[in-house]
């Protein structure tokens, strides 16, 4: 350090905001960045945007970049691209957007409102997972907020579709209203006008979202799920009576047991009747027996939780059923929210095969069927086919409702038989457990996530549930096993094919078979 | 019908003589165009230059009125071999095309067009597809000028700079008898500015009155022995006249202070992120006045060793900033400062990345670790001895953010094809299959993982020929019908047709050159005033000799086109197996449709409004749907439901009703979530009347039910 400093910046340099937007590819980046360009040239800015075109506009993240300054009469130099640590505004058209442009530096503390659109546009990669894939958007918001000078961040989406538009049009309302830019609203407002496509809608979801600026709330954080929040069981009197008294033995299981309980009781009287609620609850008093409060009953809260979902599995009359409800159908009113004056066509994609309709036989028939394959390639020549039905009308509907009719029935059926066995033969196991290990036990119970799905799904599904669960008795009777299972359920729900679950039950084998001496 | 209409725009291209011309890069080149007399026009559409052929497109009338022609070319080497005009005629010519996948398309046209020589003005305007949103591989477009001997600028990226470039090409071009490239950078292309307007001026001879007083010259011709004249010519006169009228007209510029100690040479492309480095370093003020020399090279080929060495005289080392590998500029200073004995430094590559795009802090890092280097004394202690403890710890994101890369838009006909070729893949195992260039390549990424290698354009199937003699499954091929069109008739079905290839050729026919913008082709539906449309596909596949063709014309039909498919895997006929796989690009058919859409509804008129749903309580989460989708508006949701574990398939409001979600579910036999919605817009009175007593007798049914049980939502 042998000199003193000669060099100062430009005072003149802090004059130029340097905006940025990263949005996905279809968001209409480029309409905002003209909007913000005309308001600045309007406002007596000189101003200067780019954009990367290409490819990356289908779908994929894209980059846009703004630099003005008060106009003179020399041009300024400006960059043609963001660079990290010198950025003032950042627009993040979507959560993981803004996350990106975090990670890219372009998010500093010293100096950059973050206006960010707390919504998720999931990339592919978080779909195609079969459990759950998504990005955690928590850490985003997290990282924002230690990030951002200032943070603008609500669901800006919901503006704009709210208002028939896309989200460009709430973004520049968000931006106008963080007044981080020394333009007036009327100025923006002006800039909307002049692009002269779409404006009604535009300006409402601009002032939306402007007027949102400040009234956002301070944490984003909502109710825990499920709390209270399902809605309470209607129907007479009668029907009622017999609920409560079932629902009031579910509540007086032990604390963390009996708000699971009352979901699952619920589910399975919804599936079935009132004697399969009380089987689930007999099922269910079954496992807290052999239960304590050590654990802080995580054995029975799980078993409540899946008791009920192998108890309310997917059968062809449950989807006939669900599909014919009154609730369904106001409820695809109200996301389709179609106007006054049209009517309404609904078609339902469906495609039977000789196992569901065997499945619906009475058990014993089902079953001598399902042994003989040369019938039930015949069968499945009369049945596998495509079927598309119309249930907005009368007779297609009622080829429904009469499937869905035939729940009275199902206790008698081959499917119910497979599935109680199934049921039963997994529940004893676990429980076989849990007397030398108690974490286990409940990792066993939990396996029953894997199954899923429909027909092809369905037996993948099976197959992975049965791979883990041998991977279980491989490892009973290890400390680690409980974490093992764990692993393994997780590598299951990773990728379809389950080749990262066949990759750790290798290496379970590779420690627990005996090496054959060298 | 390109994806985006110039149509206003073009308007500002008939401004005159003084008027203040505001606008984005590649209008500015056009205007420039037309103020400098050109006589021709053409080029082929890609990024980032796409919008360049569509303001040329659009500007149709405007050129017509000046007797300009615009030719769509066929490819990259079309449209240069279209500058041949310019060999004989004094009048200029330009092309455009994206680099450096152009160039080498071009490359056959581009060599001999420099052997032989111009005389009108020859301009190749290419779009160095370099960096953050490139689609191609990363190459220079420079290796091209310098191994044709063909003369490279690359201006300063503000309007009157690309402006001004144009014009100095078309006079290089013709001092030097040599064909000049532009070339603009992806964010030169859209950037916006103004500069001050000149009127637009007709050709001196227009290629209509050429036309009327043919002319040729033998020696300009590619033969022995006027091919060994030519290269002479070029070494001995045309290179010379070029540096002569660099020097002459100052095409190269210097700023900063004459006696510096040090200084930067740099690519005139390069330049504003120099000067903003300068800027954050306290050297260079807002207006670009900077206090560390600058040597830009708005010519990158051919250098002007004189001019380097003067820019060089006093100092005692250099700096060149060029983007990209290998560093062909750096070589050629750094041989001409050895002949010259110079003891000059010359850094370059050691203190910038010699590989990827020069973004922001690459160039902050690189020049501050040049001064840093050869003149501390000229930064400023903060930078001297930086404070690191302000920074504060932004938690980690690198692995909670997901790559995006792009994909099949929302509703695209392509989807279907490649999910009815991953259920054939899954029914019949793993096929060795190439892909093309285009959207169709997305195809590659997940969810749907097909296809391994993509050689060119056109050239999907050519690159499976060592595997077209046969084997125990077929090999399969993709290829777009801009790529067919591009030169796959002919290096890729004419090629298998002629081997007797038993591969599978599956031609992905949306209508449009969709990714580079939704350019029409020969085989586009549209009805064009200016070009001829309507030539279909198969029809071409026949006359070249392919005897076993499929058409498809609705690619949804999922079961349809697994069944094609299987029967091209099984068929014991001998030669290729082409299928034509047509459906209109969604994004541009929503474009097309949805404004008549909202009229005829505003008419009164009946119109149904399709989109597709999910049973959320009859789907169980486990995405095989999705797995055979990817469609953006298919997506996932939370349920609040503490007995559901993973999160349900979803569709959100952007969903066109394609119709793919119903169909795969059927052919996958998947589940049965789906259902289809058609909003029924101005129904009929009988409509109305069915509809109503249908809902009746439905909600009767319904609320009988309902009265037996217990509701719990």
């Amino acid at each position: 350090m042998n000199e003193l400093a000669r060099k100062t910046a430009d005072p003149r340099l802090g004059s130029i905001i340097k905006l940025a937007i990263m949005a996905v590819g279809g968001q209409g980046g480029s309409v905002l960045t003209n909007w913000i360009e005309d308001c600045a040239r309007a406002s007596g800015y000189a101003v200067q945007a780019t954009s990367v075109a290409g490819v990356a506009q289908r779908t994929g993240a894209t980059i846009y970049y703004i630099e003005m300054a008060p106009a003179a009469k020399k041009q300024p130099v400006f960059s043609l691209m963001p660079a990290a640590g010198d950025v003032d505004i950042l627009i993040a058209a979507e959560m993981m957007e803004a996350g990106r442009a975090i990670l890219r530096g372009f998010v500093t503390p010293d100096r950059t409102t973050l206006v960010a659109s707390s919504h998720r546009a999931l990339a592919v990669s978080e779909k195609t997972v079969p459990g759950d894939g998504m990005a955690n958007a928590d850490e985003v918001v997290a990282a924002a907020k230690i990030a951002a000078q200032r943070l603008v961040l609500f669901d800006m989406n919901k503006i704009a579709v709210d208002n028939g538009t896309v989200i460009s049009a709430s973004l520049l309302g968000a931006l106008a209203g963080s007044e981080t830019l020394p333009f007036s609203r009327e100025a923006f407002e002006t800039a909307i006008r002049a692009s002269g496509r779409g404006v009604e809608n535009s300006l409402a979801a601009f002032n939306a979202a402007y007027e949102a600026v400040g009234a956002e709330p301070t944490d984003e954080k909502q109710d825990e799920p499920g709390a209270d929040r399902a809605a309470q069981p209607s129907g007479s009197e009668s029907l009622l009576a017999r609920y409560r008294a079932l629902e009031s033995r579910a509540e007086s299981l032990p604390g963390p047991v009996a708000e699971m309980a009352v979901r699952g009781l619920r589910s399975v009287i919804d599936f079935q009747d009132f004697d399969y609620g009380r089987e689930y609850l007999d099922r269910l008093e079954r496992v807290l027996a052999l239960d304590n409060a050590k654990g802080e009953h995580a054995l029975s809260r799980e078993a409540a939780k899946y008791i009920a979902r192998a108890m309310a599995y997917d059968d062809v009359i449950r989807v006939a059923d669900l599909k014919t409800r009154l609730s369904r159908f106001e409820r695809i009113r109200q996301e389709m929210n179609p106007q006054d004056g049209t009517r309404m066509k609904l078609t339902e994609f469906m495609h039977p095969r000789a196992e569901e309709i065997v499945g619906m036989l009475p058990a014993r028939l089902g079953r001598s069927l399902s042994g003989r394959p040369g019938t039930m390639k015949v069968i499945d020549r009369l049945f596998n086919r495509g079927r598309r039905l119309r249930s907005d009308r009368v007779l297609p509907f009622l080829q429904l409702y009469v499937v869905g009719g035939l729940r009275r029935w199902r206790r008698g059926t081959y499917r119910h038989a497979i599935e109680r066995d199934h049921l039963e033969t997994w529940l004893d196991t676990a429980l076989g457990y849990v007397a030398a290990d108690y974490d286990l036990a409940v990792e066993v119970i939990r396996n029953r996530r894997l199954i899923k799905g429909y027909s092809d799904t369905h037996a993948r599904g099976l197959s992975k549930f049965d791979k883990v669960m041998d991977g279980a008795s491989i490892v009973a009777g290890r400390p680690d096993a409980a974490d093992w299972v764990r692993r393994l359920r997780e590598a299951a729900l990773q990728d379809e094919q389950g080749k990262a679950l066949d990759g750790a039950l290798q290496t379970i084998r590779s420690f627990t078979e005996p090496q054959s001496a060298a | 019908m390109a994806e985006r209409s110039f149509a206003k725009e073009v308007q500002k291209l008939k401004l005159g003589e003084g008027e203040t011309f505001t606008s984005e890069g590649i209008l500015a080149i056009t205007k420039a165009l037309l103020e400098n007399g050109v006589g021709y026009v053409g080029g082929y559409q890609g990024a980032p230059i796409s919008h360049l052929m569509d303001v040329l497109s659009d500007a149709q009338e405007i050129l017509g009125e000046l007797g300009v022609r615009f030719e769509a070319n066929a490819s990259e080497a079309a449209a240069t071999a279209m500058l041949a005009a310019s060999v004989h005629y004094p009048i200029r010519g330009a092309v455009t095309f994206k680099g450096a996948v152009g160039v080498n398309v071009a490359s056959d046209a581009l060599a001999n067009l420099a052997s032989g020589g111009v005389t009108g003005g020859a301009l190749i305007i290419v779009g160095e597809d370099y960096g953050e949103g490139s689609s191609i591989m990363q190459e220079r477009s420079h290796a091209f000028a310098m191994k044709s001997q063909v003369w490279l600028l690359d201006p300063r990226p503000n309007l009157p700079s690309i402006v001004k470039a144009v014009e100095q090409g078309f006079e290089l071009s013709e001092a030097s008898n040599t064909p000049v490239m532009l070339m603009v950078r992806i964010r030169s292309c859209h950037v916006t500015g103004s500069f001050v307007a000149r009127d637009n001026r007709r050709p001196a001879l227009s290629v209509r009155e050429a036309l009327s007083n043919p002319q040729s010259n033998y020696s300009r011709v590619v033969l022995p022995p006027m091919s060994f004249v030519q290269e002479q010519d070029k070494i001995d006169n045309r290179w010379p006249a070029a540096q002569k009228y660099i020097v002459d007209n100052k095409l190269n510029e210097t700023f900063g202070p004459a006696d510096g100690k040090i200084g930067i040479v740099l690519q005139g492309g390069m330049y504003n992120s120099v000067i903003r480095a300068l800027q954050r370093l306290g050297l260079a003020d807002i207006y670009g006045a900077t206090d560390v020399p600058l040597y830009v090279l708005n010519v990158t080929y051919p250098i002007v060793p004189e001019e380097f060495q003067a820019f060089c005289a006093g100092k005692s080392s250099v700096l060149v900033v060029e983007e990209g590998q290998p560093e062909f500029i750096e070589q050629a200073l750094g041989a001409a400062l050895y002949k010259a004995g110079s003891d000059l430094t010359l850094h370059g590559k050691d203190m910038l990345p010699m590989a990827g795009e020069y973004t922001g802090q690459v160039m902050l890092d690189g020049v501050e670790s040049f001064l840093r280097a050869e003149a501390p004394d000229l930064l400023p202690a903060q930078r001297r001895a930086p404070n690191r403890d302000a920074e504060t710890d932004i938690p980690d994101l690198s692995k909670t953010v997901p790559i995006r890369p792009p994909g099949f838009c929302t509703g695209c006909p392509e989807r279907p094809i490649f999910a009815a070729l991953k259920l054939t893949e899954k029914q019949h195992g793993k096929h060795q299959i190439t892909g093309d260039i285009g959207c169709h390549l997305f195809a590659c990424l997940p969810p749907f993982e097909i296809g391994g290698s993509t050689m060119g354009y056109g050239l999907g199937p050519a690159s499976n020929a060592a595997f077209d003699g046969g084997g125990e499954r077929r090999p399969i091929s993709i290829i777009g019908d801009g790529g067919f069109w591009h030169n796959g008739l002919s290096s890729s079905i004419g090629n298998a047709v002629y081997n007797k290839s038993d591969g599978i050729i599956v031609v992905v026919d949306n209508y449009y050159s969709a990714a580079t913008g939704g350019q029409d082709i020969l085989s586009s539906r549209a009805d064009s005033a200016t070009k001829s449309t309507g030539h279909p596909i198969a029809e071409a596949v026949k006359g070249v000799g392919v005897k076993w063709v499929r058409q498809i014309d609705r690619t949804y039909d999922v079961p349809k086109m697994r069944k094609i498919l299987d029967d091209a895997l099984s068929t014991d006929h001998v030669g290729p197996k082409v299928i034509v796989a047509s459906s209109e690009c969604m994004l541009n058919r929503q474009r097309r449709e949805r404004p008549l859409a909202a009229k005829a509804i505003k008419d009164g008129r009946r119109v149904e409004k399709p989109r597709f749903g999910v049973d959320e309580d009859v789907c169980t989460g486990d995405h095989a749907c999705i797995r055979l989708s990817g469609c953006p508006s298919l997506s996932l949701k939370k349920l609040d439901d503490p007995l559901r574990d993973d999160p349900v398939a979803s569709i959100d409001e952007s969903c066109v009703g394609c119709g793919n979600c119903g169909e795969v579910a059927d052919a996958a036999v998947l589940c049965p979530s789906f259902y289809r919605a058609d909003i029924v817009h101005n129904p009929g009175r009988f409509e109305r009347l069915m509809s109503d007593v249908s809902q009746a007798v439905i909600g009767w049914l319904q609320a009988r039910r309902s009265q037996k049980r217990l509701e719990f939502s």
